[in-house]
């Protein structure tokens, strides 16, 4: 073990190579090709499945197991990916739990679903090692459509219009390509630079062009988009966060949990990355788990995560918390921040319990302090510079079922629109479905 | 991607995958829906007579074998013929040719062996604009007590006579579905072609009681306290099957005749292997009423992958690429030698090679106290059954010895030459070598 394990503060290196190797392995290994017959064998074939229901992309569910299990993978992967081009970022990422694995018949039967997501990686592993594209772009319509974010929902939408045959350009803001599935995903959710991976087999269709370093509010207007291209789609995702609104917020080691998750992503060397030896994290979503767990795993002794409402309101899901507290997380429910301790630095988070008073949720008078050297916040993404003219709902861009907004020729999905759930897989699904209704307006 | 449309007897559809004669094509809105499903043709319920329509029974007409997790692995029956009335049946076929022109409609015929009743139905039926007839000569419970079916099936001379006059009777393909509860397959597949049919299919269900109710001592499934022996049919059957299509395809006499293989097909590999050996087409039952119409599409999907995957363009490609390897006994290469190879890696040393080999086969794994189990090459005569008991894939495998190598069981220096028992010095009417 590494000697600055039990140091105080936010260093690098509290374990060593090989320890955080271990401890960042896939979450879901791969099968190997017997273990995924064993597993596509216990699928029953429901007619009309539940499981595609719940499906977001609604993936025929039945039909690709049974592709899996009568050795044609690679069909099973075109099976997946005719709906959901991600189909392989999704089958690490889904919190198939809540998805389609919660509505698995074998899991109401038996509390033990047929692993719908570990399925669907082996078959469009096995398609992509091929380095397959199974895709061809439909003659060219001569037609040009702009994306901005070439995350999930930016890159399911380019994907089917370029197979329609439209040219894409995709503005994104960063240097690099995926969205939150490069920046965001627990890394212990997406190995081996997968989601890079993933972008490249992706633009072997043809036809998308992705303008890196390139932001709209920076240059580039919504207007001049409009002028230049037949139709236009926004995918932008959420770029701010929220604040606890606290004196002292701006004191060292008191960071937002995107951005700590996004660095950690984003790391050459994990052993080289700064972090606390006692963490409280605050929030209680995915973002929240994602960053206690990973931050347990490069070693920090004490993590804690604080929750305002009870464990039964908390978004993340039961799985989810299962991991936290495998991984030796704390869970506190019912507790919200009420001050920054520290002088300097910070030493702890004062936190009150919290109350429902008149069907709202009010803190008590009753606090305590829990130590600490960092702080991750988790609270929240908000909508950030979204351009003008748009209708917002609720903090989001307002879309039809279509991904149509308030401008004729102006699109949005994923976590930037209204509407679903903040999920890759929700992403995809309405890139693709505003993909649909661009091609249907500009082919009529 | 491979064009799976497939021409049988004349009759084009836009794949192999034809529906039996069963209750997936029993009326109209299966039929319809199968085809929207993707089906490629059907095979109509078998129709009867005019008149009142046969009655089946009020209770249980099936009974099944199923794998521990309920997988179906064998299904059996006692349902006899339509029991809907002829003209309903005609009109609805009618129908269904006249919406879906491309895909293949077979009407299944099943009247008294006599002459006029086959000569006044089939005319009658072909109005329908069916695209082909085929007489089930196979149901072997029921109607055979009443002198059709089996019965007529399991006598050559029957089957020949019928088939003439059809073929008398019509000028569209005659297929004659037979019964595999026969003692070879060989005779009813002659007659047939001796009266002129344009194809077989088979095999139809095969005679079984799939289980005993030991509280009731009753049969299942169990009608009143009795029951009857009924047709088995599902992916248990499918290796009699393959047998049965690979001996008529290979035999001089019936070589080239038409062949539609039915029997325990669930998967595109099933009908894959069914065609190799020499189906041109085939039908399936058990499968759709297991899982639904919905199965075809992993038919299409995984041969159409399989297909490209081989570099075939049309089905006709594959269609009896298996024939020529299939042979007698007596000349099978005595000269080939293998032996077992076990791979200490992927071996988990659970002990079913050596308990498979030493109680029952040739003492030819070793175990040694720490549970390394070894293949002594001096006693294993390649039997196979190790490898088909072992529970790990390909953890044991067979390797063929090259000429020049030692049998160490025999001695012998493995010859390169071919070598069977028609000339085996042990074969006391061997032909002489030179
Ligand atoms: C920490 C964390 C963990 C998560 N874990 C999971 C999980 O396990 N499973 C799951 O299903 N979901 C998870 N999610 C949610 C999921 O990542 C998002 O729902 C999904 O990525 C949304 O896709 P998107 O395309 O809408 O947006 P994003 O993925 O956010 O992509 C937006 C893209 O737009 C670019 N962009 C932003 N602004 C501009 C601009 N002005 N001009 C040009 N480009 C711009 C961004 O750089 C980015 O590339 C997680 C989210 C977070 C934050
Ligand atoms: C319930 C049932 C009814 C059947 N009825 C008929 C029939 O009317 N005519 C016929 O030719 N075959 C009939 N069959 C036999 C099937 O057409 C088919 O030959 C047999 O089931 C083997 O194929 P399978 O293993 O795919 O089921 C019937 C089979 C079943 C299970
Ligand atoms: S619900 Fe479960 S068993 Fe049924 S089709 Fe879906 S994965 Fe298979
Ligand atoms: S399958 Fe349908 S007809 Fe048959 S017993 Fe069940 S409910 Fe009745
Ligand atoms: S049966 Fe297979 S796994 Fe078991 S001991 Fe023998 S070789 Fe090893």
């Amino acid at each position: 073990m590494s000697s600055s394990l039990r140091k105080d503060g936010v260093v690098p290196g509290r374990l060593d190579e090989a320890a955080v190797q271990a401890n960042f392995t896939d979450l879901h290994p791969a099968y190997d090709p017997h273990e995924a017959l064993v597993a596509a064998d216990r699928c029953y074939f429901c007619h009309d499945a539940p499981c595609i229901t719940a499906c977001p992309t609604s993936i025929d569910i039945p039909l690709f197991i049974r592709q899996i299990a009568t050795g044609t993978s690679e069909a099973a992967a075109k099976t997946i990916m005719d709906q959901n081009i991600l189909g392989g970022m999704c089958a690490r990422v889904c919190p198939t739990e809540t998805l389609c694995e919660e509505a698995c018949v074998r899991e109401a039967a038996e509390g033990k679903p047929v692993e719908i997501g570990r399925l669907q990686r082996h078959a469009t592993d096995t398609l992509m090692a091929q380095n397959v594209h199974p895709y061809a772009r439909a003659e060219p319509t001569g037609k040009k459509v702009a994306i901005v974010g070439a995350g999930p929902a930016g890159l399911a939408c380019a994907h089917r219009l370029a197979m329609h045959g439209h040219d894409v350009v995709i503005f994104e803001a960063r240097a690099k390509g995926g969205g939150l599935n490069e920046f965001g995903i627990a890394a212990y959710k997406s190995t081996n630079d997968f989601a890079q991976r993933e972008l490249d087999w992706l633009m072997q269709i043809g036809g998308i062009e992705i303008r890196y370093g390139q932001a709209l509010g920076a240059g580039i207007t919504l207007d001049g988009l409009r002028t230049d291209f037949d139709a236009v789609f926004l995918g932008m995702g959420l770029g701010g966060v929220n604040k606890l609104s606290l004196e002292g917020e701006d004191k060292d080691n008191v960071d937002d949990a995107v951005g700590f998750i996004s660095e950690l992503r984003q790391a050459d060397d994990l052993t080289a990355l700064p972090v606390g030896r006692r963490i409280v994290v605050v929030g209680g979503g995915m973002t929240a788990v994602d960053a206690a767990v990973q931050s347990k795993l490069l070693g920090a002794e004490e993590v804690t995560i604080v929750y305002r409402r009870d464990q039964a309101a908390m978004p993340a899901s039961k799985y989810e918390q299962d991991l936290a507290q495998q991984k030796g997380v704390r869970m506190v429910f019912n507790a919200a921040p009420v001050g920054i301790e520290g002088n300097g630095s910070l030493t702890g988070v004062r936190f009150a319990f919290t109350a429902q008073q008149d069907g709202k949720l009010v803190t008590t008078d009753e606090t305590f302090t829990i130590p600490a050297d960092q702080l991750l916040t988790a609270i929240g993404q908000t909508l950030s510079d979204a351009p003008e003219g748009l209708q917002i709902n609720r903090g989001k861009i307002a879309v039809d079922a279509t991904g149509r907004t308030s401008l004729p020729d102006v699109w949005a999905g994923g976590d930037c629109a209204s509407g679903g759930d903040d999920l890759t897989v929700t992403a995809v699904a309405e890139g693709r479905d505003a993909a649909e209704s661009i091609h249907a307006t500009l082919t009529t | 991607m491979a064009d799976l449309t497939t021409t049988f007897c004349g009759i084009t559809s836009p794949n192999p995958f034809w529906l039996a004669s069963a209750p997936p094509t029993d009326k109209e809105y299966n039929v319809r829906r199968a085809f929207e499903a993707g089906w490629g043709g059907a095979v109509w319920k078998t129709l009867g007579m005019e008149g009142p329509p046969i009655v089946n029974v009020n209770g249980p007409r099936y009974g099944a074998i199923w794998g521990a997790d309920r997988r179906l692995l064998g299904l059996n029956n006692i349902e006899l013929i339509t029991d809907r009335p002829l003209e309903i049946n005609l009109e609805e076929m009618t129908r269904i040719k006249r919406d879906f022109p491309e895909h293949a409609l077979i009407a299944s015929v099943m009247v008294p062996c006599e002459e006029q009743a086959w000569k006044d139905i089939l005319p009658r039926i072909a109005e329908t604009g069916c695209d082909g007839f085929e007489l089930n000569f196979g149901c072997p419970h029921g109607m055979a007590e009443r002198g059709m079916g089996s019965a007529v099936g399991q006598v050559p001379e029957y089957i020949e006579m019928v088939a003439r006059w059809c073929k008398e009777a019509t000028d569209l393909p005659v297929i004659v579905k037979l019964t595999p509860n026969i003692t070879n397959i060989l005779y009813p597949a002659e007659a047939a072609l001796r009266g002129g049919a344009d194809a077989v299919s088979l095999i139809n269900t095969i005679n079984s009681i799939t289980s005993v109710n030991l509280d009731t001592m009753a049969p299942e499934p169990t009608i009143d306290g009795k029951g009857t022996h009924g047709g088995y049919c599902g992916p248990a059957v499918k290796p009699i099957a393959l047998n049965m299509v690979a001996e008529i395809a290979r035999h001089p006499e019936t070589r080239g005749m038409p062949i539609s293989g039915i029997g325990g097909i669930t998967t595109w590999r099933d009908a894959a292997e069914f065609m190799a050996l020499g189906a041109g087409n085939v039908q399936v039952c058990t499968a759709a009423m297991t899982y639904g119409f919905k199965i075809v599409q992993e038919m299409i999907s995984g041969l159409s992958q399989w297909m490209d995957e081989q570099g075939h363009q049309s089905t006709a490609d594959f269609i009896g690429s298996a024939v020529p390897n299939v042979t007698d006994w007596q000349y099978l290469n005595l000269n080939h030698v293998t032996k077992a190879r076990i791979d200490q890696d992927a071996c988990i040393k659970c002990g079913r090679c050596y308990a498979a080999c030493e109680d029952t086969s040739h003492q030819a794994i070793t175990m040694s106290p720490d549970r390394v189990f070894e293949v002594q090459d001096d006693e294993c005569v390649a039997c196979n059954l190790c490898v088909n008991v072992c529970p790990v894939e390909n953890c044991i495998t067979m390797e063929t010895l090259t000429p020049g190598m030692v049998d160490a069981r025999t001695g012998k220096v493995v010859e390169a030459d071919y070598g069977n028992w028609t000339t085996h010095p042990n074969n006391p009417s061997a032909a002489a070598a030179e």
